[in-house]
């Protein structure tokens, strides 16, 4: 086996023309590569928060703008318009902004009055997140050009798997975590490079049976955000 | 101005009007018209189908040939692209430095025919007059290679009595490329066939582009289709005037 | 078995495999629909980001400056990555990667594995490797297990069954998922490989992947997709094993910017694919526990070798060339003989076979160009096309194949003025056997493509330069 990486090694070198160990060249060649790129954004607040509603709009993503004072507020009208009775929420995630579990309110189009449930991520297997009406989670930045959102799966973000495995998710995204451009977004997670990371760009989707756009295949089918601020 | 013409191997064989053409425009718009007998092909054939060091001769011949000519006017954009393309590379790979040199010096001074119409001349109306419905098919060469853009369509625009129409899917190729339209026949028929349909929706009369190669191509596939639709070089609605009708 | 890429080894000729491919109505219809859409949406979402050409530039020069010092990075990355917890492997062929992803899946005793899309198991044909060996590999992308149940090849990068339609697709799934019944819209049949899915996510303990990026600085992977199954292949088993080519490094975290705008807009038109998924190594409650790398060679160090070509290597298999090649167009990807399709396809599935096999590929092409010009990393594929013509000329055909006789004869005549002439006087009075009322309907040997399907005005009795000469000396004899 290190035979083998060895003989890759050599036949790079000497496609290559010897070893690439001068480090400082190197760096000095990698400095000055062209990135005439934008990188940063140029609209101003209000401009920017247009632009990722309408974006996230686009990949049919459900968004409700609210403030601070209001947010458990939205998030228990979005649950209860979409009849989520078992929500999971992610380990972190504060619980002042979760509505109120057992006030029971009249359910959606004119159903029975029913109350939610919430359980925290760390009560939840694999079977829970499978089964339940949806999950709650906080976010790490939002992409206005792109409509995107940005997850490190850090305390409020949830595992990997916690986003996936069920049918809605439900994002809360403060706007001051909103930037315009991709490599702003990057410039924000350098710091957390070696995070997991994932960038959610509306629900899941494929166009593979005649490049018609159909909604949710393995991941969740619905993404709701509560743009808060 | 003194300009000296490359006619390209398969004009000057299989389409003398195109270069006929090229001359009497030239000279109407009082230019003095050079044709050095010792061309013959810029390598394009060789290169572009693998026979490369075949081709280094031919690029020292063109070289040679037009050494000291001042403007090089090429009715054919393929030709052209083969020599901007690929002539730096190949004189740097021979290894001759006085070629290399030569060949750099050489390249500022070559232009396509609408190319230096416009861009050396500064013409878009050259007072030519046709009468016909016209359709322009964008080569690839004169499109993504020498980057043409709307000039050869600037041209036909100020043409007097012209009835000029689009054609759809401008930037498909025909499927003619060179030896591909013999190596891969029958794709290459299918890639005609589509063109055709375009060309004939358009119910031009003629079809006209910037190379005889291209139109030779869907000339073919027209006249075997009986379609009626002509293909006429853009040199030759250019030279056509109501004085000396069409060249 | 002894596997280079694909099929291609033994694939027919490009200009053989493309014949009942053209008489085949419903899949030349299915991927003229697939890849006119595609290529609308890449138009719209290349226009609104202004800065397309400026990232086009970086990208092309970040690959550049990777391959030049392709070793750094890789043993960079390969730190890296088993500091955080990974195992990296090298394999000089297919067979070598295949036997390692083998030995692991067997080392962690699994029967079964969970596949998300990739490119390079298809190059090693690791599925018929497992398969003989006795796992099962499910693949999870849509498309591909549209493939696999179909037992199909792919024929495109990005949207492998765009030769297939619904109706087709639903037989398939019907026949294939033991199904009763099953509506035929898209979201019926996306969702049928939902349910069929979801268990096999939830119970096998070993994925497999591709990677669209090795990251050098931090020894992370990023792999972008739209379904989800990626994701779930990469964060429910225990074991993940993924496969990557060695040009598929680059060097920093930073670098993601550039690729992450300049692929989803290629490859499927979008914005952003709905999901990018970078991690490094393994991380703690959160995905498997033990991730190996195996990082394959397969002939990419003979492309690195060979600097006309070497941008080959630059390659993140956005598949925006197919979508815009007409050739592609009008055969779809089978006749390609290699999972890679297309113009990139064309290019370097020889070159992995060290020209050897696929010597028609580079001759698959107009070289119209398009494919240059939407190339996201600037790769020129024409003049790659060219490069790899010379080559099979030079190191493959014999100096009396007629082909290379014919060239090298008009060389010749091309080389004088006077052989020049005396051609076009023997061209013109030797045409008469074919010629009738000035055309030519029918040529003999490899000239009869030309005139199957297109007459040729015959030859004229004045070339260009004799009615010059006339005239010169007409003004002469005026003056």
């Amino acid at each position: 086996m290190s035979g083998t990486r060895e003989a890759v090694l050599k036949r790079i070198r000497s496609a290559i023309g010897g070893s690439s160990a001068d480090a400082a060249a190197r760096e000095a060649e990698r400095e000055v590569l062209p990135r005439e790129y934008r990188r940063a954004g140029s609209l101003d607040a209000d401009a920017r928060l247009a632009m990722f509603i309408e974006r996230l709009h686009e990949y049919d993503a459900n968004v409700v703008r609210t403030d601070a004072a209001r947010v458990a507020v939205a998030i228990g009208a979005i649950l209860q318009e979409h009849g989520q009775r078992s929500v999971i929420v992610a380990d972190g995630f504060p619980v002042e902004m979760l509505p109120d579990p057992i006030t029971p309110k009249s359910g959606a189009a004119g159903g029975p009055a029913e109350s939610f449930a919430f359980r925290r991520e760390e009560k939840a297997n694999v079977e829970d997140l499978d089964r339940c009406d949806g999950i709650i989670t906080s976010c790490f930045a939002g992409i206005a050009f792109t409509g995107s959102i940005v997850l490190t799966h850090g305390p409020g973000e949830g595992a990997r798997r916690f986003t996936l495995l069920p049918d809605r998710h439900l994002c809360v995204v403060r706007t001051e975590q909103v930037v315009e451009t991709v490599p702003e977004a990057m410039d924000r997670l350098a710091g957390f490079a070696t995070a997991p990371i994932t960038f959610i760009s509306g629900p899941s989707a494929t166009a593979d049976i005649e490049m018609m756009r159909v909604r949710g295949v393995h991941g969740p089918r619905f993404l709701d955000v509560v743009l808060v601020g | 101005m003194r300009i000296t013409l490359f006619i390209t191997c398969y004009n000057d064989t299989l389409f003398p009007e195109t270069g006929q053409a090229v001359v009497r425009l030239l000279e109407r718009l009082g230019h003095e018209v050079v044709f050095p007998l010792d061309q013959t092909c810029c390598g394009q054939m060789h290169y572009n189908t693998g026979y490369q060091r075949e081709a280094v001769p031919l690029m020292k011949r063109f070289v040679e040939t037009f050494r000291e000519a001042e403007t090089i006017c090429i009715p054919s954009s393929s030709c052209v692209a083969m020599i901007r393309d690929h002539y730096p590379l190949m004189a740097e790979e021979s290894g001759d430095a006085e070629l290399v040199r030569a060949v750099e010096e050489l390249l500022p001074r070559i232009y396509e025919l609408s190319e230096l119409l416009v861009k050396k001349l500064g013409l878009e109306d050259v007072g030519a007059y046709y009468a016909h419905r016209v359709t322009y098919h964008a080569s690839c060469h004169s499109l993504r290679g020498l980057q043409l853009g709307d000039i050869p369509l600037r041209l036909l625009r100020k043409v007097r009595g012209i009835d000029l129409v689009e054609l759809p899917n401008i930037d498909r190729c025909c499927g003619f490329g060179g030896t591909f339209a013999v190596k891969n026949g029958d794709v290459s028929a299918a890639m005609l066939a589509e063109k055709m349909k375009d060309v004939e929706n358009t119910t031009a009369e003629v079809c006209t582009a910037v190379d005889n190669s291209c139109l030779m191509h869907i000339f073919g596939g027209l006249h075997r289709a009986r379609a009626g639709v002509k293909t006429v070089h853009l040199a030759q609605i250019l030279a056509s005037t109501e004085a000396e009708g069409e060249a | 078995m002894t596997v280079r890429v694909g099929e291609s080894a033994r694939a027919l000729p490009f200009q053989k495999a493309a014949l009942p491919l053209l008489d085949d109505a419903q899949l030349r219809k299915n991927v003229r629909h697939a890849t006119d859409t595609i290529q609308r949406k890449r138009g719209l979402v290349v226009a609104e980001q202004t800065d397309w050409q400026e990232l086009r530039t970086a990208a092309s020069a970040i690959k550049r400056h990777t391959l030049k010092h392709l070793d750094t990075y890789l043993t960079q990355f390969e730190e890296r990555f088993t500091a955080a917890g990974g195992v990296v492997h090298w394999a000089s062929d297919a067979d070598e990667a295949n036997r390692i992803v083998l030995g692991l899946v067997q080392q962690y005793g699994g029967k079964e594995v969970i596949k998300i899309k990739t490119m390079t198991s298809d190059e090693t044909r690791l599925n018929e490797a497992l398969e003989q060996a006795g796992v099962h590999p499910y693949e999870t992308d849509l498309a591909e297990l549209i493939i696999q149940l179909g037992h199909d090849k792919p024929s495109h990068i990005v949207v492998p069954a765009l030769h297939k339609n619904r109706a087709q697709i639903r037989e398939i799934f019907l026949r294939e998922m033991g199904l009763k019944e099953l509506g035929n819209r898209p979201e019926d049949l996306t969702a049928a490989a939902r349910r069929f899915l979801r268990e096999k996510f939830l119970r096998v303990k070993i994925g497999v992947s591709g990677a669209n990026f090795l990251i050098a600085e931090t020894g992370g992977v990023c792999i972008v997709e739209s379904e989800g199954n990626g994701r779930m292949c990469l964060t429910m088993p225990e074991v993940l094993i993924s496969m990557a080519g060695i040009e598929k490094v680059i060097p920093s975290f930073e670098d993601l910017e550039v690729f992450l705008q300049l692929l989803p807009r290629s490859a499927t038109g979008e914005r952003m694919n709905p999901y990018n998924s970078i991690w490094t190594g393994t991380h703690e409650d959160d995905g498997p526990k033990h991730f190996h790398v195996v990082l394959l060679d397969n002939g990419r160090t003979s492309i690195l070798a060979d600097k006309e070509s070497r941008q080959t290597l630059h390659c993140i298999r956005c598949a925006a060339c197919l979508n815009t090649c007409p050739v592609y167009r009008q055969t779809g990807g089978h006749a390609y003989g290699s999972s890679y399709a297309g113009p990139i396809g064309a290019i370097f599935t020889p070159q992995v076979l060290n020209m050897e096999h696929a010597q028609s590929l580079p001759y698959a092409s107009s070289l119209c160009g398009a494919c240059y010009e939407v190339c996201p990393v600037k790769i020129n594929i024409p003049e790659v096309l060219i490069h790899l013509r010379g080559r099979v000329v030079r190191e493959q055909k014999s100096a009396l194949d007629p082909e290379a006789l014919g060239m090298k004869a008009m060389a010749t005549v091309f080389g004088s003025r006077h052989r020049f002439e005396a051609a076009q006087r023997l061209a013109r009075v030797g045409q008469w056997p074919v010629v009738s009322h000035g055309w030519v309907r029918h040529l003999p040997g490899m000239m009869g493509n030309w005139t199957a399907v297109r007459d040729m005005k015959a030859i004229p009795d004045q070339p260009f330069r004799a009615w010059w000469k006339q005239r010169q000396k007409k003004q002469e004899k005026q003056a």
